[in-house]
């Protein structure tokens, strides 16, 4: 059963990944994007990391894409304006990104398949167990973070005011 | 205590340099005359307390100043010592250094580069002091260079004359060669022995066998820089030049001081020497040489003070003649009794051009005794001391000279020709006496007009030079009166291994009364020639056959030239002109283009376009996976 | 049961590499700065794939813990970097990369 989910979910991963490089429309990019996410967020439901599943759709698919959608309303991009690459350019471009599967694919070949143990603790990915992770080991990085958010808030801010003159 | 007179010795001079060479040219000459000449007057009062306390049977005195080169193995202090043959030449250096700076204040009156003459001078008793002072062969070179930059500087002290800065120029690279060779002995001391320090190469060397290849070499090269310094054949051609500087100049460093440094790095080394007696017959030979072919030079020159350089550099020859046949202490006593009587004698010719307003051809010159009487008396002191007259100081240390050199093992023909030597030397001598002081006045109207005797300043160090030279030899009686030797027995501690030798009392005898009576009749003739018959030398276009030869030196210069300067100069014409254009410059050039064309492909590279850096980015990102799993 | 007992590990690795690289040739591809900025969205998700599957197979929670850590950094980017795109097409007019060619000599 999960074999399948896990299957289902890979074939519509890799297909809503390509359709956000591919789609002529930057909204429709976006929406594939956010499908995409949704996608990964399913593999960690079924890695039994439920707290990531959630945050990530709240995070990326709520936050972040949103975002993203946001903007390109804002700067109303939506029309297809984008001049396209000269053809030469759009084969390099593939013929890279293959170049580079290729070389990932022929790398991770040899490698084994590690037997794991099947009865994993089926309770770490939740939130009580990552949040005492968290505040006890990561308490340092964790404050750290806030840090950078506060300065990217800033700077966020700071670049999108208007000039005055 | 000591050690602090030890230090100040040298220190004095050094603070008078500072202190004159940063005053301008309006400082009041009192004041310099009191810095420099006070500073070395005190540094000769400490020189006499530390003589005698050697005298009464000191040990040498030592003063480490602090640690200089500590290099692996190698440990060099910058130290001092004063022994025996160091208090003596500090006695000269200070002694006879005052009187020059007392008489350079009547001399240089009217110089308006006052301060910077007595500041060089004083920068000269200094490196002297150094050189003679060090306990190691370091010390010893960094004084034995530093007086050859006061030289140089002294020389050229007229520098707007380019005649002057030439002979400059030429007394500096002349003595860079025989530096050279001083540099190339001090390698292989301490290749050799491990050590620089004279007391531990002399320990060591006085164990080592007699007639040693390498300490054979070492003497060589070590001999070749005393060539340069002390002005012998090769490297004698500076020396007639240097006297284009002021006349003092020539008194203090190119007769009584510096270039007896030659002689006392030998008489320092002589545990060496005392090994290699091949080394000691080339000394001998060359100090020889230097003596008769100088003396001949001599004969045939019209100025007064080529006159004297002539003499020096043949004085010089006697002194190494000395030292070559193992006569050490001999060779210290010519360097004590010539400094005082060949200073003398170039302060008197100084006090002359002083008079006649600059002239220096004695040709020019003529019936001088009358208006000059106390230059004219001490000079002829001194002319009686170099000639060596009984009892003057001259006859004693030259006949002690003689009498050594016969006693040398196969000395005979040495003997033969030093004893011509000192004829000639007599008759040269003679005949500029006569023709400076007696006859009639050659002159011209206006300098007869100008004549004059010297102020104080100058005549009290001529007179005082003038007793000394006068009784100098006292200090060095022959066998003959059963006095005791003083020098040689104050000596004795520095002097090791050498051979003795002793001449017997008759032929010293023997030799008193022959000189006595060639002298005699030299002086006879001289007077025939140039004062009753008042032969004057003919102009220098006018000499014929071998005086001509002479007259022009021999044409030493110009061999020199032509066999070195020219191929040298065609050498670094033809670097000039196509090595230097199209090699250096062409490889330069070359860097240059390539650098130029090189950045001009790769900065196509650069083209702004983010896309293709994102490209790059990648494309190296499979390059660094094919290299980690695939070449790696 | 666990799933990557069932389909092994290996798996997660082709999905990652296949995922990563799609979004290498997505920023290649395109020229608007926006969704070059989602490939790179898309390769982090790659990453953060594997970061989850290894700590499940390891059974340890820090390869969870850093996956929160990437999605905080992810969001810190994206804002500064919407911003930054912003600014640009207020003065250039356009978010196309090729406009961008002042980089240089």
């Amino acid at each position: 059963m999960s074999v399948i989910a896990f299957y289902i979910l890979t074939v519509l991963c890799i297909f809503s990944a390509l359709m956000v490089v591919f789609s002529k429309k930057p909204v429709h990019s976006v929406l594939y994007t956010i499908f995409c996410f949704f996608n990964i967020a399913g593999h960690f439901l079924l890695l039994n990391a439920q707290f990531l599943a959630i945050v990530h759709i709240i995070v990326y698919a709520g936050a972040i894409m949103v975002l993203f959608l946001f903007t390109i309303m804002f700067l109303n991009l939506n029309a297809e304006v984008e001049p396209h690459k000269s053809n030469l350019l759009k084969v390099a471009a593939v013929v890279c990104g293959g170049l580079l599967l290729l070389i990932l694919v022929s790398c991770l070949k040899g490698a084994e398949n590690i037997p794991v143990n099947p009865m994993l603790d089926t309770q770490m990915g939740m939130v009580k167990n990552l949040g005492m992770v968290l505040y006890n080991e990561y308490m340092l990085p964790f404050e750290m973070l806030s840090i950078l958010f506060l300065s990217a808030m800033v700077g966020a801010v700071l670049l999108g005011k208007k000039e005055t003159k | 205590m000591d050690s602090l007179i030890v230090l100040l010795i040298p220190l004095l001079p050094l603070i008078g340099f500072i202190i004159s060479g940063t005053l301008n040219k309006q400082a009041n000459h009192t004041l310099i005359n009191g810095l420099t000449c006070g500073s070395v007057f005190v540094s000769f009062l400490l020189s006499v307390i530390l003589f005698y306390q050697l005298q009464s049977g000191s040990a040498p005195i030592s003063y480490k100043l602090l640690n200089w080169i500590y290099v692996g193995a190698l440990k060099l202090d910058l130290s001092f010592t004063v022994d025996a043959l160091s208090s003596i030449m500090l006695l000269i250096i200070t002694g006879i250094g005052f009187l020059i700076h007392v008489y350079s204040t009547g001399y240089m009156h009217d110089e308006p580069d006052y301060a910077r003459f007595f500041s060089y001078l004083n920068l000269f008793v200094f490196f002297m002091l150094l050189l003679v002072m060090g306990n190691n062969f370091v010390v010893m070179f960094v004084g034995w260079e530093g007086v050859g930059l006061c030289s140089y500087l002294l020389i050229g002290f007229w520098f707007k004359n380019n005649a002057y800065n030439d002979a400059a120029k030429k007394a500096f690279v002349m003595n860079r060669i025989g530096d050279l060779g001083f540099l190339i002995g001090m390698f292989l001391i301490l290749n050799k022995f491990g050590s620089l320090n004279y007391q531990t190469v002399f320990d060591l060397a006085s164990h080592a066998a007699t007639n040693d290849p390498t300490i054979t070499v070492i003497c060589i090269c070590l001999f070749i820089g005393a060539l340069g310094k002390s002005a012998q054949i090769p490297l004698y051609t500076w020396l007639p030049d240097a006297m284009a500087g002021p006349t003092p100049v020539s008194a203090l460093i190119h007769a009584a001081t510096m270039v007896t440094a030659g002689i006392y790095m030998i008489v320092r080394t002589n545990v060496l020497y005392t090994l290699s007696p091949d080394a000691g017959f080339l000394v001998a030979v060359m100090g020889v040489a230097t003596a008769l072919f100088a003396a001949t030079i001599g004969l045939k020159q019209n100025d007064i003070k080529k006159v004297l350089a002539y003499s020096t550099v043949s004085q010089l020859g006697y002194m190494f003649a000395a030292l070559g046949v193992g006569a050490y202490e001999t060779g210290m006593f010519h360097v004590i009794t010539h400094a005082f009587f060949k200073a003398l004698l170039f302060l008197c010719a100084g006090s002359v051009i002083h008079a006649m307003s600059g002239e220096q051809d004695i040709r020019s010159m003529g019936g001088l005794r009358k208006k000059l009487p106390i230059t004219h008396i001490t000079f002829f002191i001194g002319t009686l001391a170099i000639s060596g007259f009984p009892p003057f100081s001259g006859f004693f240390s030259k006949d002690e000279i003689l009498a050594k050199v016969h006693e040398y093992n196969g000395g005979f023909m040495l003997f033969t020709i030093l004893a011509i030597t000192s004829v000639i030397t007599a008759f040269y001598m003679f005949r500029l006496y006569w023709l400076t002081f007696w006859g009639n006045f050659r002159g011209n109207s206006h300098q007869a007009s100008h004549l004059h005797e010297s102020p104080k300043s100058i005549t009290i160090p001529l007179i005082l030079l003038a007793v000394f030279a006068a009784s100098a030899g006292l200090i060095g009686l022959p066998h003959l009166f059963h006095a005791p030797h003083l020098l040689n027995n104050f000596l004795a501690p520095v002097i090791i291994n050498a051979p003795t030798l002793e001449a017997s009392a008759s032929f010293e005898i023997a030799l008193i009364v022959v000189s006595l009576i060639v002298l005699a009749l030299v002086t006879y003739i001289t007077y025939q020639i140039y004062v009753a018959k008042a032969r004057i030398p003919v102009a220098d276009a006018d000499e014929k056959g071998i005086s001509k030869w002479v007259a022009n030196k021999y044409y030493i210069d110009e061999l020199y030239n032509a066999l070195i300067t020219q191929p040298l100069q065609a050498v670094s014409t033809f670097a000039n002109n196509y090595i230097e254009k199209y090699v250096i410059d062409g490889t330069v050039n070359s860097f240059r283009w390539l650098t130029n064309t090189g950045s001009l492909l790769i900065r196509q590279i650069q083209t702004g376009s983010i896309g293709l850096y994102i490209f790059g980015i990648v494309i190296g990102i499979i390059c660094m996976f094919v290299f980690k799993f695939y070449l790696a | 049961m666990n799933i990557i007992s069932e389909v092994g590990i290996n798996s997660y690795l082709w999905l990652a590499a296949i995922l990563f690289s799609i979004g290498v040739m997505g920023v290649l591809f395109r020229r608007n700065a926006i969704i070059i900025l989602m490939c790179i969205e898309l390769m982090l998700n790659a990453v953060n794939i594997l970061f989850v599957a290894f700590s499940v197979m390891h059974n340890n929670p820090a390869g969870q813990i850093m996956v929160f850590f990437i999605m905080a950094v992810a969001a810190a980017e994206v804002a500064v970097g919407l911003a930054i795109l912003i600014l640009m097409y207020r003065n250039m007019g356009s978010v196309d990369i090729d406009t961008m060619k002042k980089l240089k000599w």
